[in-house]
């Protein structure tokens, strides 16, 4: 009897484990069904490499999309991930234990405050010092990487934390014991063992700020065009499906969902190199 | 703390001449004074520039937090007023009430799905699963691949499946399991590396005690790993209350309190992108937005405190 019961719960968890590879295949099959077959009749190229988006002409060309993302997520890491890896050095290894208990819960408040209150933060407080500053007319790239920066932040910061705090402390104390810097040995000894993590945590940066897609339609500008200057605004492939979807019908729909297929394999890429990058450190 | 000075301080020579007052605390003799750090410092200027970069770092991160949160709360409190929290949505006076109650009904419903099967799966993956499992490989993969996805794609799968090929139409049901499998490898993870960090001390006491392999993880396990568990579940609800992408085109933009779980309703993060989009209502766009980070904050208080007294007891 009890043995049955055990039995019976391995599966029930086992089964609960599948779940995850259930939603992923579903969401490739309804995804790709949806998609590739659009994609098929505008033609490969011309949907990817299209640099016009003008579905009342029938002309999908998602090029300007494509680019548009990869600037802003470009723009957002060079801004996250220093600031990240090094606050989460701060909260592991420099900061006093009653500043630790002010910062984590910073931290996880940033990451808990919803996309929609930054987009809007970056609409009524960015959007206008931009223009004001840079002048333009305050929706761009650099607007949406500044407000897409602080957004990573705290996927950085918590999962490098956890990856730097998971370092033996014998790494560090070998290191001070050599004559090491507190900051030397930090950075130099235990910031190499916990490479892996750090390098987890910028990919979920990376899948974050590509992703992100409230927040960079109301700062961002959203127009279908080549991106052409840091103070300019752009679409990204997130926005042109949230913008049009609404009112999207026919071949006009099915790009948007072939749009959401190419920011599919886009996050599919960057896992692929990530389970590489890790492969080849643990052999 | 490599270059301590020999010399030793006035209390510490009185204590080795036998003198010291008792009443004096004693003092380690390898710990510096400031003065002594400073010139540590300006000897190795790579440790102060990196020691200043990684201040600055931390600084930066307080003050963006600092300033969105005064921002918003000192421009928004002044908009919110009772109007808003009326039980109708009109055009006129655009009540943010129904879409707090569909946001609770939404995040409940969700996590109703997605706690169960992301603490099983964990359990599964960290207390069933041989080592070289094959599957166990693919259900990482699965689940890193699952935390990846952005939630548009969510929210374009959820139309696609849910709403369209399930046909339930843009509903409460159809956002709830869209997001659902949104949080679950937030759940999963956390409770892995929660299940993780349980000493394996514990699981041979209790087998050494002839407890048997599912009562040790639910008596012993668990109950060690909740503060983890709890954490991601709070990370999950956080994810679900901001949710906005995946839930416009699954449980639709409907301003009103949902009748039952296949009705179209708005939750307070789509309220809030319909008000600021539309540009008509930024006074109250503010004042839903304030609402929207007291509650997170609310949520990230009460983890704290539910952490707190659990790890205490």
């Amino acid at each position: 009897m009890k043995k049955y019961k055990e039995k019976l719960m391995e599966n029930i968890f086992l089964l609960a484990a599948c779940v995850s590879i259930l939603s992923v295949v579903l969401i490739c099959v309804f995804l790709f069904a949806n998609g590739i077959p659009a994609i098929k009749e505008v033609g490969i190229s011309e949907f990817i490499l299209g640099e016009k988006w003008k579905p009342g002409n029938m002309k999908f060309g998602i090029f300007p999309m494509i680019l548009g993302s990869i600037y802003v997520t470009a723009g957002a890491l060079i801004i996250g991930i220093p600031i990240g890896i090094l606050t989460a050095v701060f909260m592991a290894r420099f900061c006093p234990k009653k500043l630790y208990q002010f910062l984590k819960p910073v931290v996880e408040l940033l990451a808990g405050i919803p996309s929609v209150v930054y987009g809007f933060f970056g609409l009524v407080v960015l959007v206008p010092f931009v223009r004001e500053v840079f002048g333009g007319s305050g929706t761009s790239i650099f607007t949406a990487s500044i407000l897409l920066g602080v957004m990573i932040l705290p996927t950085i910061i918590g999962v490098s934390e956890a990856a730097i705090r998971a370092v033996p402390n014998s790494y560090y104390e070998g290191a001070l014991a050599l004559g090491a810097t507190h900051e030397r040995s930090v950075f130099c000894a235990i910031l190499p063992a916990a490479k892996s993590g750090i390098m987890a945590a910028i990919v979920l940066g990376v899948g974050r700020a590509i992703g992100e897609t409230m927040a960079v339609i109301m700062v961002a500008g959203n127009q279908a065009r080549m991106p052409n200057g840091i103070f300019k605004g752009i679409r990204t492939l997130t926005a042109n499906i949230v913008i049009e979807m609404g009112y999207a019908t026919d071949l006009h729909r099915e790009m948007l969902i072939a749009t959401g297929v190419i920011l599919f394999i886009f996050i599919l890429l960057i896992n692929i190199v990530f389970a590489l990058i890790k492969r080849r450190e643990r052999s | 703390m490599q270059k301590v000075e020999v010399g030793l301080s006035p209390i510490q020579q009185n204590m080795l001449v036998g003198e010291s007052n008792q009443s004096t605390p004693i003092k380690g003799i390898n710990q510096q004074s400031m003065k002594q750090k400073l010139k540590g410092y300006l000897k190795t200027p790579g440790s102060l520039i990196l020691l200043i970069c990684v201040l600055l770092a931390a600084l930066v991160t307080v003050s963006a937090l600092g300033l969105l949160v005064g921002y918003i709360l000192i421009k928004g409190i002044p908009h919110l007023s009772l109007s808003l929290f009326s039980w109708e949505y009109t055009s006129t006076n655009v009540s943010m009430m129904p879409a707090i109650i569909n946001t609770l009904s939404m995040t409940g419903l969700a996590l109703l799905i997605a706690v169960p099967f992301g603490i099983g799966a964990a359990i599964y993956l960290v207390e069933y699963a041989k080592k070289g499992n094959k599957l166990v490989g693919i259900i990482r993969i699965t689940a890193e691949t699952l935390t990846g996805i952005p939630s548009i794609v969510y929210g374009l799968f959820g139309m696609l499946f849910f709403v369209t090929t399930l046909g339930w139409g843009y509903s409460i049901l159809a956002g709830a399991c869209t997001v659902a499998i949104m949080v679950l490898p937030v759940v999963m993870r956390t409770t892995e590396e929660a299940l993780l960090s349980v000493p394996n001390s514990y699981r041979e006491g209790s087998f050494g005690l002839g407890a048997g392999r599912l009562r040790t993880v639910f008596r012993i396990v668990l109950p060690a790993a909740i503060p983890g568990i709890l954490s991601g579940v709070i990370l999950a609800i956080g994810r679900i209350v901001g949710e906005t992408a995946a839930l416009m085109y699954t449980s639709g933009t409907v301003a009103d309190v949902t009748s039952s779980l296949m009705a179209s309703g708005r939750t307070l993060s789509v309220h809030m992108y319909a008000l600021s989009s539309e540009g008509l209502h930024t006074d109250e766009a503010y004042a839903t937005a304030v609402v929207l980070l007291i509650i997170v904050m609310g949520i990230n208080w009460f983890s704290g405190f539910i952490a707190k007294r659990i790890s205490r007891g």
